[in-house]
């Protein structure tokens, strides 16, 4: 609680740094700020009688050309893609059809790189934050502070399932989602393969592993590959139980449902990053018999999983799995801070209810960022 | 060396990112455009890797007579077939090695990959999707079952947006006055994803993005090395 | 969980009722007609605000499996921009995205000459362009916002992009006035937002399958993260009704409500089934109790 005031406060004197006003200006030229230095900020207030522009900017012979004519008595205008440390000159045409007259504008600015994009800080000492309360945790929990971690029934179940496959006979499925490497609820799904594969090997299961793409394929052989070996059964593995089905979403699908059909596993786990077909592969699962266990960190697939799943993970008890399962604390340390994120969304949020309420406008300015 | 050289690579890579997208100044624009680039050039790869990959394991259960090869070896055909006619003729206005083929497109009025594309492909992708009505459905019938208070909930809500989200909305309660209109099921559906709907959706949006930031941290800095395969 | 053998049954009869509620409103049409939302009429008024000639974006990120949702989007969303006089460039975060485009560009043009025979073509290179299938999602989307050129060298036809016309006033995405993503999943529609939007500030609209709509509309908020957002089949009828024509969209409203009830009707049996077993069992119970 301590550590979320203090981090409010941080905010509100970074905006009393970053609060400013602006005179109101009829035409303004300006190197726009907090970027790269390629673009150039132009702004215009026109008189009531205008009715079309012209924006136009100068070469370097000092010859104009038309870049922008779409009216607005008040507006603004970014030419972008300028090289840096030039300066450039501009005109505004303002024509008023009426009278049959027009005013012309002129201006000039140079382009400047800034160093830091002043519009990103709210998200830079939220960052900040957050990642000082994980490493923060981490670092406890490496000093051997105990951390509590609620039970997560999902989880739980999983030695139960892998018991159950073992009793019948059966092959246990484990589908890690149907994204890329590159997404971290794939990650998340791997650690808890790795824990299956090694109670797997433990009781002798067979564990069936088709993967939508070459990338999560290789991971997942290293994964499970690593597992057997650390339960001491490297001969037991094999590398065809991990497979390549297609990288076709619904022939994937397809692909799934029919191993399930043929080879009608206990258990059926789907963990990791699932879209449309979630409900397919998991009510094909229920037909079959299967104890079935989800979990995704997609909020549109949950409910179907919550429906035709004995155990679901919700949102982000995919991502505390890992975790969960082995009790590292250096993970737990993580989970914690993610907490600590949370309750200061929560405080932010209720401040900026407040702040609104009472008509302090600048609490969400600083926050929205962006020009 | 070998687990750490992809360490040291994935921290480089995202301090370097992470601090990029703080500072608009150069040589860090230029950074990013770079590794942009090798990423493309690296997905690329990795779907031909991907094809590899299913030609091998197909090949290998078509040659051991695996249960079933036969469908196997149909898959096959099918990724040859299409393959060999996109490579030759191209698709839509995509030129192949032969060019526009403009003889086969007089005798089957397209090209064979579009042909193929819009006859096979299309209709069985879209069947496959459909499916999805029918669990739906099904599911439905057999889950949706009023037990407690936040089922019942629930079930309220599920009736207003079902019924709200058909064209027989405005009809069902098109004679409520101006006054009430609120009370109407267009309206009423609205409220709920406006509000309730998006308020949860929020929350779920938040918890996952904290999740990701701190599944995130820990791979940059090496705590998290899952993705390189096995155990710490 | 173990599904016993009733409900084999049960299921089988659940799903010819549904074959049924779904193929007899197609064969004899109840001629409904659907009711725009703001969220729908958030993304027409996008496509409506700007003037002639302004170069936008139409991302195809959708496999045909989706076809049926997100088609008749595309078209309308291409309709409207041809209209409107904007000069639509087509791209593809999934690979079967450019022929979805090309089939809508088709359609949408026989179409528009069928209602009227004198309507302008709308020709290759100079009203719309497509420039293929990019993977990287994301990674692409900021590449794109600091060079189109790079990123796309060629269109699928093999033409550089410096001859082709339209490109000419396009040197990165900022020079784009909108983007409209019509999307089935990932990369898609969210990349869109958290680059195009997010850090170029390019105005970014959508189209998802209705399944998915429910989790872009945080980003509907003040800071116009999303300008609206169009969700399956129901806001493609939607945006079809605004521009004031009854596309596949509309007709398919037509089966899509019918079995919208019927499903409710299941719920609504399966609960009375299990209150008469819950009153069952607990009979059973207290005759056993005694």
């Amino acid at each position: 609680m301590k550590s979320s005031l203090l981090g409010l406060l941080l905010l509100l004197l970074a905006f009393g740094l970053t609060g400013k006003t602006t005179e109101q200006q009829v035409f303004s030229v300006q190197d726009n700020p907090w970027d790269d230095g390629t673009s150039i900020l132009i702004e215009w207030d026109l008189e009531a009688g205008a009715d079309s522009l012209n924006l136009q900017r100068a070469d370097s012979l000092g010859a104009f050309t038309l870049i922008f004519n779409e009216f607005a008595r008040e507006g603004r205008f970014i030419d972008s893609s300028l090289s840096t440390g030039q300066e450039y000159s501009y005109r505004l045409i303002a024509y008023n059809q009426v009278r049959g007259d027009s005013l012309i504008y002129i201006g000039s600015a140079r382009t400047k790189a800034q160093w830091f994009d002043m519009n990103k800080l709210s998200l830079l000492i939220l960052l900040l934050l957050v990642c000082g309360a994980i490493l923060y945790y981490i670092f406890s929990a490496r000093r051997g502070k105990e951390l509590f971690i609620r039970r997560i029934g999902g989880l739980d179940s999983m030695d139960e399932a892998i018991g159950r496959a073992t009793e019948k006979g059966k092959p246990i499925l484990f589908v890690p989602g149907i994204s890329d490497l590159g997404d971290i609820q794939t990650i998340a799904a791997l650690n808890i393969l790795s824990h299956l594969a090694y109670k797997s090997a433990e009781y002798g299961t067979e564990l069936l592993v088709p993967c939508r793409f070459s990338m999560v394929l290789s991971a997942a052989r290293e994964t499970v590959k690593e597992a057997y070996l650390k339960a001491g059964k490297p001969d037991a593995y094999r590398e065809e139980s991990v497979f390549y089905v297609t990288d076709d979403q619904f022939g994937f699908v397809a692909g799934v449902d029919g191993i399930m059909l043929r080879e009608q596993p206990a258990a059926n786990f789907f963990l990791g990053a699932f879209w449309a077909e979630s409900l397919i592969l998991t009510e094909t699962g229920f037909g079959t018999g299967a104890i079935q266990t989800a979990g995704t960190g997609q909020p549109h697939q949950i409910p179907f999983f919550v429906v035709s799943c004995d155990y679901t993970l919700i949102g982000e008890e995919l991502y505390a799995a890992s975790a969960y399962i082995s009790r590292d604390p250096q993970q737990l340390g993580s989970l914690k801070g993610h907490d600590f994120g949370k309750l200061l969304v929560i405080l932010l949020v209720l401040f900026g209810v407040i702040m609104e309420i009472i008509g302090a406008g600048w609490f969400k300015k600083f926050f929205e960022g962006g020009s | 060396m070998k687990r750490n050289l992809p360490l040291i690579v994935a921290f480089i890579s995202g301090v370097v990112i992470l601090v990029g997208g703080f500072i608009p100044r150069d040589p860090f624009p230029r950074i990013e455009s770079t590794l942009i680039e090798w990423f493309m050039i690296i997905s690329g790869f990795a779907i031909l890797l991907g094809q590899a990959s299913l030609l091998r394991m197909n090949v290998a259960r078509v040659a051991e007579k695996a249960p079933n090869w036969q469908y196997y070896l149909a898959g096959l055909i099918s990724f040859g077939l299409m393959l060999a006619f996109g490579l030759l003729w191209g698709m839509e206005k995509t030129p192949g090695l032969l060019g526009q083929g403009q003889g086969i497109v007089d005798k089957l009025g397209t090209k064979p990959f579009d042909y193929l594309f819009e006859n096979a492909f299309i209709p069985l992708s879209a069947t496959m999707f459909s499916l999805l009505a029918f669990y739906i459905a099904s599911a439905a019938y057999r889950a949706f079952i009023i037990r407690t208070f936040e089922s019942n909930l629930l079930m309220i809500t599920a009736v207003i947006v079902m019924l709200g989200r058909t064209s027989f909305a405005p009809v069902l309660t098109g004679w409520i006055p101006d006054q009430l209109s609120w009370l109407r099921l267009p309206e009423l559906t609205n409220f709920i994803m406006q509000y309730p709907n998006t308020a949860a959706q929020r929350a779920i949006l938040i918890s996952a993005a904290l999740g990701i930031v701190g599944a995130s941290l820990r791979i940059i800095l090496g705590i998290e090395r899952s993705y390189l395969g096995g155990g710490k | 969980m173990k599904m016993p053998e009733r409900s084999v049954v049960e299921r089988r009869i659940v799903f010819l009722l549904l074959v049924l509620a779904v193929a007899l409103p197609i064969l004899f049409p109840l001629g409904l007609k659907t009711q725009s939302t703001p969220l729908t009429e958030q993304v027409y008024g996008l496509v409506e605000s700007l003037p002639e000639g302004v170069p936008v974006i139409i991302s195809f990120d959708y496999d045909p499996s989706t076809i049926t949702e997100l088609q008749p989007m595309a078209e309308a969303v291409i309709e409207h921009a041809w209209k409107k006089g904007h000069k639509v460039i087509a791209t593809a975060m999934w690979p079967q995205g450019p022929q979805m485009a090309e089939i809508a560009f088709k359609d949408v043009q026989a179409r528009m000459e069928r209602k009227d025979a004198a309507a302008k073509k709308h020709p290759y290179g100079e009203d719309y362009i497509n420039l293929g299938y990019k993977p990287g999602g994301l990674v692409t989307i900021q590449g794109m916002g600091r060079s189109m050129k790079a990123i796309f060298p060629t269109d699928i036809t093999g033409q550089k992009y410096d001859e082709i016309p339209l490109l000419k006033p396009v040197r990165t995405l900022k020079d784009i006035r909108y983007v409209i993503s019509l999307s089935a999943g990932d990369p898609g529609l969210r990349d869109w937002i958290m680059t195009a939007n997010g850090k170029f500030n390019v105005p970014v609209a959508g189209g998802t399958t209705a399944v998915s709509a429910p989790g872009f509309l945080p980003y509907v908020n003040d800071q116009k993260q999303l300008y609206g957002l169009m969700g399956g089949l129901k806001g493609a009828a939607e945006y079809e009704l605004l521009l004031g024509y009854e596309g596949t969209a509309s007709l398919g409203m037509n089966p899509q409500s019918v079995a919208h009830i019927l499903i409710l009707a299941f719920i609504l049996f399966g609960n009375i089934r299990a209150w008469k077993k819950r009153k069952a069992d607990r009979l059973a119970l207290e005759a056993k109790n005694g």
